[in-house]
C-alpha cells in the first residue's frame, strides 16, 4: 500500500493532503485539483488494479468550510484490498464524474446529487434518482429539516418528467 | 417525414415480476429490447436520514427493512459497524451464533429467489417446496428471537439471548432435512430442458465489466470473479468455518442460478459446523452501557433498574470517528459506513447497498434481449427494493 502512496507523490506532488488509518483501511486525502489524475493512476495501478469501486458517500460537515466530504472506497478484486478516498469540496463547487472510469460511479453520483447536492462536472445523466423529479432540497443535508419541506403540501404531479 | 421503429413499454412499478416496486421504461423494437431504464425509489424511506435522530441500538430495527427477505445478514452489518466504532469485542458464543442467523438470513433469502424467479419463468411448482422450508426457518428464528421474518436477534455487542434446546434441535433437524429437499430443487429445475433453453446464454456479463458495474454477491460469482466478503475479509469468525466460493464459469442466468444453488449447500455446511462447535460462554459483552441488564436483577436491584432506564433513554456515546464495516448479504457486499462526533446518535449512516448496483446494471444486460428474458434477467440477478431504495 505504502509503495501506490509513493508512486502518486512522485508524480502528484501536492495530491495527497492527509493520509491514515481507517480500522485497517488506507485512507488518503486528495487535493480537489489532481483530483482525476489520481483516481485514474488508482484504476491502472499495476499490478493491483482498484478495479471496483464499491460507493462513493458525502458527509455534510457544517458549519464547516469546505462543507462536504466525499468519500470513495475503492477494491481490488485482484488481491483484496480496499483503499478511501476523500476529498473536500465547498457549497455549489463541481467535482469530476469518475463514471467514465467505473460504471458503478453513474448511479452512486446521482444519489450524492440527489441526496446531498453536490455537483459532478461531465457525468452524462446528472438527475434526482430516489427522490422524486419536483422535489425541493437535498435531504441528507444536516440543515434539512427530518420530516420534510412539503410533507404538508400535495404531491403535484403535473411537474414530473418523464425519462426515456 | 421519418418513421418511429421503436415502440416504449412501461414495466412496473406494480408488475409481479420486478420483485418489488422498480419500474423499467424499456424501448422495443419488434420484441427486441433497445433501451431499457430503470426508476427506482418508490420505497424510499430515508433511512439513512432516520438513522441520524436515533441512538445507535435503535437503528438495528431499521436495517431489518432493507432486505427483508434475509434480515439477519443485514442486522449482522450494522452491528460489526457501531462495534467497530464503539471499540467493542463480541464473546465467541455471540459470534457463532450470529454466524448461524446470517446463513439463515441467507437461505431464505434464496429460498424467495429461487421461488419468484422459476415462477416468474413458467415453473410454477417450485415456489411451494421453497416456502415449505422456509417456513422451516421462520419457526427456528421465531423460537430464538420471538419474530420471523425479521428478527431483530442482534444487540451491539451480542445477540439478544442464549439458545434454547429446542433451538438447538430444530437446527440440527433442519441441517439434516434440506440436502434433501435440495434434491428436488435440482430434480425441478437443473436439467430441465425448458429452464436451461430460457436461462442459458441470457443476460451475459464478463468478469471484468461486472467488477466494472460494482456488481457484487452472487451475481458477480456467476461471472468467474471469486469475491465473498466472508472470505476477502473475514468478520464474525468466519475463518473458523471450512467452505467453498462457488463461481461460474459463463456469466449467464443459468451460471447465477448454479452459484446460488451451490450457496445453500455451503451454507448448511457452515450452519452444521457452527452448530456442533458452538463455544460456551456469555452471548453479550460485558459493558455496563452496552449489555441489557437481566431482568431478574432489575426487579430486585436499584442499579441495575437505573441502568436499563439510562440505557433506553440516553444508550452509549461513540467517539470521534469513521468506520467502514462489509458483510456479504445475501444479494452481495452489504457495508455500513459509520461516523461518529461523540454524541449518542450517529452523525451519518451510509448503506452500501448491493442491489442497487445491481440494478444499476440493468441497461446494459437487457439490451439484445426479449422482453420475455428481461423477466428472467431480473430474477436473476434477485434484486430486492428495501434495499435498493433504503
Amino acid at each position: 500500500m505504502q509503495t501506490i502512496i509513493n508512486a502518486i507523490s512522485e508524480k502528484h506532488p501536492d495530491a495527497i493532503t492527509k493520509q491514515c488509518d481507517a480500522q485497517g483501511i488506507c485512507e488518503i486525502t486528495i487535493a480537489a485539483d489532481a483530483f482525476l489524475e489520481v483516481m485514474k493512476f488508482l484504476h491502472e495501478n499495476k499490478p493491483f488494479p482498484f478495479d471496483m469501486l464499491t460507493d462513493i458517500l458525502s458527509i455534510d460537515r457544517m458549519p464547516r468550510t469546505p462543507r462536504f466530504d466525499v468519500v470513495y472506497l475503492l477494491l481490488s478484486t485482484k488481491n483484496f484490498t480496499r483503499i478511501i478516498v476523500r476529498t473536500e469540496i465547498g457549497e455549489g463547487q463541481e467535482i469530476p464524474s469518475v463514471s467514465r472510469i467505473w460504471h458503478s460511479a453513474d448511479w452512486a453520483e446521482r444519489e450524492v446529487f440527489d441526496l446531498m447536492g453536490i455537483l459532478f462536472s461531465n457525468h452524462p445523466g446528472l438527475r434526482r434518482i430516489l427522490t422524486w423529479e419536483n422535489f425541493e432540497g437535498h435531504p441528507l443535508r444536516k440543515d434539512f429539516p427530518l420530516e420534510g419541506k412539503d410533507f404538508d403540501k400535495p404531491f403535484d404531479t403535473t411537474t414530473i418528467q418523464d425519462y426515456c | 417525414m421519418t418513421e418511429s421503429k421503436t415502440i416504449t413499454l412501461n414495466m412496473g412499478p406494480h408488475h409481479p415480476a420486478t420483485h418489488g416496486v422498480l419500474r423499467l421504461i424499456v424501448e422495443l423494437d419488434g420484441e427486441t429490447i433497445v433501451k431499457a431504464t430503470p426508476h427506482i425509489g418508490y420505497l424510499h424511506r430515508g433511512i439513512e436520514k432516520i438513522a441520524e435522530s436515533k441512538l445507535f441500538q435503535q437503528v438495528i430495527p431499521l436495517t431489518d427493512r432493507l432486505d427483508y427477505s434475509a434480515a439477519s445478514a443485514n442486522n449482522i452489518g450494522y452491528c460489526i459497524a457501531a462495534e467497530k466504532l464503539l471499540g467493542l469485542e463480541v464473546p465467541k458464543r455471540a459470534q457463532y451464533l450470529r454466524v448461524i442467523m446470517a446463513e439463515f438470513a441467507r437461505i431464505m433469502g434464496h429460498h424467495l429467489w429461487i421461488g419468484t424467479h422459476a415462477l416468474d419463468i413458467g415453473a410454477m411448482t417450485v415456489i411451494f417446496y421453497a416456502f415449505r422450508d422456509r417456513e422451516m426457518i421462520m419457526d427456528i428464528n421465531e423460537e430464538i428471537a420471538g419474530y420471523r421474518l425479521t428478527p431483530t436477534f442482534f444487540r451491539i455487542g451480542g445477540v439478544a439471548q442464549d439458545t434454547t434446546s429446542e433451538f438447538i434441535k430444530k437446527v440440527r433437524a433442519f441441517v439434516k432435512w434440506f440436502p434433501k429437499a435440495m434434491e428436488g430443487y435440482h430434480t425441478l429445475l437443473t436439467k430441465n430442458k425448458i429452464w436451461t433453453t430460457r436461462t442459458m446464454n441470457i443476460g451475459k456479463i464478463s468478469a471484468e465489466e461486472a467488477v466494472n458495474y460494482g456488481l457484487t454477491g452472487p451475481s458477480l460469482r456467476g461471472s468467474g470473479v471469486a469475491y465473498d466478503v466472508r472470505k476477502a475479509f473475514p468478520y464474525s469468525s468466519y475463518e473458523d468455518f471450512d467452505f467453498q466460493i462457488p463461481v461460474g464459469e459463463n456469466g449467464d442466468v443459468y451460471d447465477r442460478y448454479l452459484v446460488r444453488m451451490e450457496e445453500f449447500k455451503q451454507s448448511i455446511n457452515i450452519i452444521s459446523q457452527a452448530i456442533e462447535n458452538l463455544p460456551e460462554g456469555p452471548v453479550q459483552t460485558d459493558s455496563p452501557w452496552i449489555t441489557n441488564p437481566r431482568t431478574v436483577d432489575v426487579q430486585n436491584d436499584i442499579s441495575a433498574l437505573i441502568r436499563r432506564f439510562m440505557m433506553h433513554t440516553k444508550g452509549p456515546a461513540a467517539p470521534k470517528g469513521e468506520v467502514y464495516a462489509a458483510v456479504e448479504g445475501a444479494k452481495g457486499e452489504l457495508g455500513f459506513y459509520l461516523v461518529g462526533d461523540g454524541t449518542e446518535h450517529p452523525y451519518r449512516l451510509k448503506i452500501r447497498s448491493s442491489c442497487f448496483y445491481l440494478a444499476s446494471a440493468l441497461p446494459r444486460l437487457l439490451v439484445g434481449h426479449m422482453v420475455a428474458d428481461a423477466i428472467a434477467i431480473i430474477g436473476s440477478l434477485d434484486v430486492v427494493l428495501g434495499e435498493i431504495d433504503r
